[in-house]
């Protein structure tokens, strides 16, 4: 049996730990609600990118020479996967939740025999894959030490996927990253980037979307919108990716300062009932030593 | 007087949504008054100046970065790369940009063409930023 003391040093032992989750809770509550409002500030502009895109894009993708960025290659040996994780760690099962989603897929891709790279976006992904298909990663990139990621962050990354894509080093370009659902639950999630993946059949159905005029042509729109739409897309997955860390690490951290609570709870009660054996015994050999005399 | 829907958006925030009578958007290939009933387009922007009327008066003007506009008779989108104020825009912000600018195109001065405009296109914008910067 442990001793009082013991018992008292293992208490404030968790009392600092449960402290110090407690912190963490609130900071990460605090950064949930800005990277969700930053994260819903992004989407109009995605979605009205989307819509332009659609227009745009069916009209021109049936075309021959249609660019690269919307059509791909052509061929699907080569895939580019862009894995999104957060820097840090303690938050739950948020980032080996996405790095498993990639496992999966590069062995499903690789068993096809197709080829597979990598492009990790935070250290946490990094690491976790680099472990298993280190001769797979292309490049990293992280955020560390970064207070807030803004498009320009996004945008140097979609710049390395273009010119990627211009070397001819892959066919197909996927994102990987936990879609934001709600502060509990994370959904790991691949999006197909390249080529672009137009809402099928919609901008045919609706004609008279057709009749747009464009200034400067199509091709040359389509040359600067598509790169936009590749950083857009990647912003949106960071952000998302961003505030599904802090709600992941913020429902983490209520777990554990709960669970520090119940074994602080715990072993006070133990501690409590070793003090009073502890005094019991006492009395009893000091009785039991008067009726010895 | 007849209005329509103009709607400014930037990656990070929607800055505009609210009916018009009329919006001046810097098109790549020149200025463009757009009215209420303008035919379907979709154009690409260059950096410069929106301007914003009201009833009959300028009510906004911010500087874009460049990005796309998408024209309809009922309704104006613009993506705009990055979206301010004049107001608030500030001269030594956009003197620090543009002189980053002109270092970039130093630079690409031996990259392939498309990255060369691109980043010409940059010093072209904060040209104009610079010149239409209002706050100290």
């Amino acid at each position: 049996m442990p001793s009082l003391k013991d018992l008292r040093g293992r208490i404030n032992s968790v009392k600092s730990t449960r402290k110090i989750t407690q912190a963490m809770k609130m900071v990460a509550a605090a950064k949930l609600r800005r990277a969700q409002a930053q994260a819903e500030a992004a989407r109009p502009y995605a979605q009205r990118m989307e819509a332009i895109l659609a227009s745009l894009g069916a009209a021109v993708a049936a075309s021959p020479d249609a660019p690269r960025m919307l059509v791909g290659t052509g061929a699907d040996r080569v895939h580019l996967l862009v894995v999104v994780t957060a820097d840090r760690g303690l938050a739950g099962p948020f980032n080996t939740q996405v790095g498993r989603l990639a496992r999966a897929r590069i062995r499903a891709l690789e068993a096809e025999g197709k080829q597979v790279k990598l492009l990790t976006v935070g250290r946490k992904g990094a690491t976790y894959l680099r472990r298993e298909f280190a001769s797979r990663v292309v490049g990293e990139v992280n955020f560390a030490g970064k207070k807030r990621v803004d498009f320009t962050d996004a945008e140097a990354i979609a710049l390395q996927v273009a010119g990627l894509l211009e070397e001819g080093g892959f066919d197909v370009c996927s994102l990987i990253y936990n879609r934001f659902r709600n502060v509990i639950s994370q959904i790991p999630t691949e999006q197909r980037l390249i080529p672009t993946p137009l809402p099928e059949g919609s901008a045919a159905a609706e004609g008279p979307q057709a009749l747009y005029e464009y200034e400067p042509a199509e091709d040359q729109i389509l040359a600067t919108l598509l790169p936009r739409n590749l950083a857009i897309q990647i912003y949106r997955a960071i952000l998302e990716s961003t505030a599904g860390e802090h709600g992941a690490r913020m429902t983490a951290m209520d777990n554990a300062t709960r669970n520090a609570g119940d074994m602080i709870n715990r072993l006070t009660l133990n501690y409590n009932r070793t003090r009073q054996a502890n005094i019991t015994r006492e009395l009893i050999e000091i009785i039991s030593g008067a009726e010895a005399v | 007087m007849a209005t329509f829907l103009l709607e400014l958006v930037s990656p990070e925030k929607l800055l505009l949504s609210r009916p018009v009578e009329m919006v001046t958007i810097p098109a790549e290939e020149g200025e463009m008054g757009v009215l209420p009933g303008h035919s379907p387009m979709i154009v690409a922007l260059r950096g410069g100046v929106i301007r914003v009327r009201e009833n009959g008066a300028e009510t906004e003007a911010l500087f874009i970065a460049g990005g796309f506009a998408e024209v309809s008779p009922e309704r104006v989108t613009i993506l705009a790369d990055e979206a301010t104020p004049l107001a608030s825009l500030s001269r030594a912000t956009a003197e620090r940009r543009l002189a980053e600018a002109e270092a970039a195109l130093q630079e690409a001065t031996t990259e392939p063409e498309p990255k060369r405009d691109a980043a010409y296109a940059r010093v072209q914008a904060f040209r104009t930023a610079v010149t239409v910067a209002q706050a100290a």
